[in-house]
């Protein structure tokens, strides 16, 4: 296909937009562009993006379904795709026009800029990003080809694992105790409080704490808790599990993150193209481009657009406060753009809306709550003077990991008989049961032993049991 | 800042279709699910008597990625559009949330549709089926043309076919044969490929021995045959017709179509066309008799008859059936009798399955088909049967 323009417009544009990046005061990794046509861009949105990537059906399914619905027109495919890596990788599409690669070059330069000075991506490691997925697609092909392994005993594995990959750990910047760790604030826990009368009444009693249960504290990381406590599994099973878990580690800041991040590169792909003084018939372009990509959708939410609207209020407001401003969080000490650079280090979705989506930003975004009835959603409070808290509450659990259930090893032996113990930490919202059902047969699948799980259905305290193959559903009376 | 461009490099998308194997896998894997359900789809109307080419779509489960997940009390967060969203207001269904690479998203819809073929469908259908014996009757064998086999090697063929290692060898052979013939001159550098080194695998037909088979389908289409007995029997031999075509190469299909007289019928006649009036089930019987005498008699053919009834049968005309029956058994293979008696029709007339229970030869066997989800199932049955009593033979 032909097109209007040749790497060297790329480039050429490419050297005005790195000076507005560094006069703006952003701070991405070194980029890398690859060029790529639709096709390589299927693939690439089913493997993360990643140039290697380890086989499962998984991403065969993923990517027929991606193309019937390209092909059907029902969706199109990004303009562009960026990985979080050092240096920053990002596809663009061939057969895109002049104005959208410019700006999704400027877009791509946002994304790299959070990757890089984000907190919560500090975990990820982005200097080895590719030789990591590398290293891992290796392995897996090796146990594939392995005789004595093969792809039918790997799958099962993966497939379990998948179920499971996310049940982790969410602020990665939080340190998880080691097991001495645990144990000491185990035993400081247990030490009677220090009491400044103990020599006049006597000690009250403290119980000893148990300190043979395993885990100690509830253990968020699943996939990890039975590599380490599963003795039956093989080296190449725990390496399967290994593997699972670190690229779930590797994406959850990105869950974390959805709406902070696609706000802050279409806020400064904006920025970048008003300042980029684009010929007439590129602006028009992209003017008419970037309204396709921030339109609201109406019914769900879309992040590029509730993202935008909150970092630009709070540039506004902390450059141009008004006299309320003032009055409630005092004077400013920082510019907007200051504001701005902090913000886009120390919060995540949930952090960053809970601070910044104000009752005014709602009611301009027009969101509401919806609940299912039946089969239909049915909207239950719109943005008015009593519900906008309420709705701030349920937007908060429908960003980031908020989205998955949080569900904790309490106990592996439970019952002594080396059940293993779930809780789901019920915040209002149910389990999926049928979904429930066949995860927690997976679970069993690689504990190798019974398992249960603590629940609540329709306000009943219930427990869920997969035993000796069978599935029971136990609610207390 | 340091930028790296990289063009497109229009090799990389044939070199590197990355997805193909765990597409592959994948669709082994619907395929797996498609075979789990065979007797859910074949309960499933449409696709009886359709022509080949039709693309059924089937409902999966069985590929669906299990997580924890919320259940349907989670309520979600929308953008309004330009008018005010009002309490109470329908969004409309099922709708995916746009970042739906999310994880922990709505499970959607609870099971999604593949398309197949019908051709793809019956060849999963029979997959674990055997066949109901081919080996017996070795003096009734024809010759057929097979596979095309290797034999021997050509100096012209095409260039699929073209033997690189013979081919390099005799190359080889000819350097070391010219290097002898001219002692005197200093070893070339180069000595390339001359056409007359090339070789080629030569091919012949195989042919090797088939059995003849003949499947004589006898459905009664009196009166008391109505649309659902009509289109149980119907399904049925569509199963065993289809079964026949993927496993026989050298298979023939007589339909014969009787209420009180019978005739022999086009497939399309014998799967499409309703009749009426009584029954006499030795007509059928008698019809299927002539046809072998005349044309596939036993000694050369492998003759199977399967016949399906609702039971109803002239009081009048059971011995007459009874004795056809009789003789059918010494000259078939396998005599099938189908019995439909759907459930709540009531069992008013007389069961021919009792009464057929007189028969004593082995090779007849009964089934009694109630509802649609038995199809699968007494199918499965007729040819097990089939195959059981060889193994005790």
């Amino acid at each position: 296909m032909a097109t209007a323009y040749d790497i060297e417009d790329l480039e050429r544009w490419n050297e005005k937009i790195i000076a507005l990046v560094e006069r703006f005061g952003l701070d991405p990794f070194p980029q890398e562009f690859e060029v790529c046509d639709n096709e390589d861009m299927l693939s690439y949105m089913v493997y993360s993006g990643m140039p290697s990537h380890y086989p499962h059906w998984s991403f065969g399914k993923n990517f027929e379904k991606l193309k019937t619905l390209y092909e059907y027109g029902v969706s199109g495919l990004p303009y562009e795709m960026v990985i979080n890596s050092n240096p920053s990788i990002a596809y663009l599409m061939r057969d895109n026009s002049l104005a959208l690669q410019v700006l999704t070059i400027a877009h791509v330069y946002g994304h790299n800029d959070f990757f890089k000075n984000n907190f919560t991506f500090r975990s990820t490691r982005a200097q080895y990003t590719i030789e990591t997925f590398k290293s891992h697609a290796n392995r897996v092909r090796h146990y594939v080809e392995d005789p004595s392994i093969g792809l039918e005993k790997v799958e099962a594995v993966l497939d379990a694992a998948h179920a499971l990959s996310l049940q982790c750990r969410r602020n990665l910047a939080i340190k998880k105790p080691t097991a001495e760790e645990a144990f000491k604030m185990k035993m400081a826990e247990s030490q009677p409080p220090s009491d400044p009368f103990g020599s006049i009444h006597r000690r009250r009693e403290t119980p000893a704490p148990d300190l043979s249960k395993v885990p100690l504290y509830p253990d968020e990381d699943l996939l990890i808790f039975i590599r380490d406590h599963n003795r039956q599994l093989s080296e190449w099973e725990r390496d399967l599990l290994t593997i699972v878990q670190a690229q779930a580690h590797y994406f959850v800041p990105q869950i974390e993150t959805k709406i902070m991040n696609e706000g802050w590169a279409s806020f400064w792909h904006k920025r970048i193209l008003e300042s980029l003084e684009l010929p007439q018939d590129l602006h028009m372009e992209f003017l008419v481009r970037h309204a396709q990509v921030l339109r609201p959708s109406p019914g769900s939410l879309n992040p590029y657009h509730v993202g935008m609207k909150v970092w630009e209020d709070i540039e506004k407001r902390w450059h141009n406060p008004t006299a309320e401003d003032i009055e409630e969080y005092g004077p400013r000490k920082k510019s907007g753009r200051e504001k701005l650079f902090e913000v886009r280090e120390v919060e995540r979705d949930v952090s960053f809306l809970r601070r910044y989506l104000t009752e005014e930003l709602i009611r301009e975004l027009n969101l509401f709550e919806y609940k299912n009835r039946g089969n239909d959603q049915v909207v239950s409070r719109v943005a008015d003077e009593e519900n906008w808290r309420d709705i701030k509450e349920t937007l908060l659990q429908n960003v980031g990991t908020a989205t998955i259930p949080v569900i904790k090893v309490e106990d592996s032996d439970y019952g002594n008989n080396r059940t293993l113990l779930l809780k789901h930490y019920h915040d209002g919202r149910d389990l999926q049961l049928d979904y429930a059902e066949r995860t927690l047969k997976y679970v069993n699948q690689l504990w190798g032993h019974d398992v249960a799980l603590d629940t609540v259905l329709d306000g009943r305290q219930t427990q869920l049991v997969f035993a000796d193959g069978k599935f029971a559903l136990k609610k207390a009376a | 800042m340091h930028t790296i461009f990289r063009p497109y490099n229009s090799s990389s998308g044939q070199r590197s279709d990355r997805s193909a194997g765990d597409r592959l896998r994948h669709r082994q894997k619907v395929r797996e699910a498609i075979r789990n359900n065979i007797a859910d789809i074949i309960a499933e109307e449409s696709i009886i008597g359709k022509d080949k080419n039709r693309i059924i779509k089937v409902p999966i489960r069985g590929v669906k990625e299990y997580r924890f997940i919320y259940g349907d009390n989670a309520p979600g967060i929308g953008q309004g559009g330009d008018g005010e969203p009002r309490p109470g207001d329908v969004l409309g269904q099922g709708q995916d949330g746009k970042g739906s690479q999310q994880a922990g998203d709505k499970p959607g819809v609870d099971y999604y549709e593949t398309d197949v073929s019908l051709d793809e469908l019956i060849d999963l259908m029979f997959e674990d089926l055997e066949l109901p014996d081919i080996e017996r009757k070795r003096l009734r064998q024809i010759e057929v043309e097979r596979q095309f086999r290797h034999k021997g090697f050509r100096r012209k063929g095409i260039r699929v076919r073209l033997d690189k290692k013979r081919t390099a060898r005799s190359r080889v052979k000819r350097k070391k044969a010219s290097i002898k013939h001219h002692p005197g001159l200093p070893a070339p550098q180069r000595f390339p490929f001359h056409i007359d080194d090339l070789r080629y695998h030569h091919t012949i037909t195989d042919t090797r021995n088939e059995s003849n088979a003949v499947v004589l389908c006898i459905m009664d289409t009196s009166g008391s045959m109505d649309t659902m007995k009509k289109y149980l029997a119907r399904s049925f031999f569509f199963l065993l017709y289809q079964f026949l075509c993927t496993r026989y190469q050298n298979v023939e299909i007589v339909f014969i179509a009787h209420h009180t007289e019978a005739r022999e019928v086009t497939e399309e006649e014998f799967f499409h066309k309703g009749e009426s009036g009584g029954t006499f089930i030795s007509s059928g019987y008698n019809k299927a008799l002539e046809i072998i005498e005349q044309r596939y008699h036993p000694t050369l053919w492998n003759v199977y008859v399967f016949h399906c009834s609702d039971g109803d049968n002239f009081e009048s005309d059971n011995e007459a059936a009874l004795k056809a029956a009789g003789e059918l058994t010494q000259v078939a293979n396998l005599f099938g009798y189908g019995e439909i008696k759907p459930l709540g029709s009531g069992y008013y007339g007389s069961s021919m399955i009792t009464f057929f229970s007189q028969i004593q030869e082995a090779n007849f066997q009964t089934v009694q088909i109630q509802k649609k989800e038995d199809i699968w199932n007494s199918f499965k049955t007729f040819l097990s049967k089939d195959r059981a009593r060889e193994d005790a033979a």
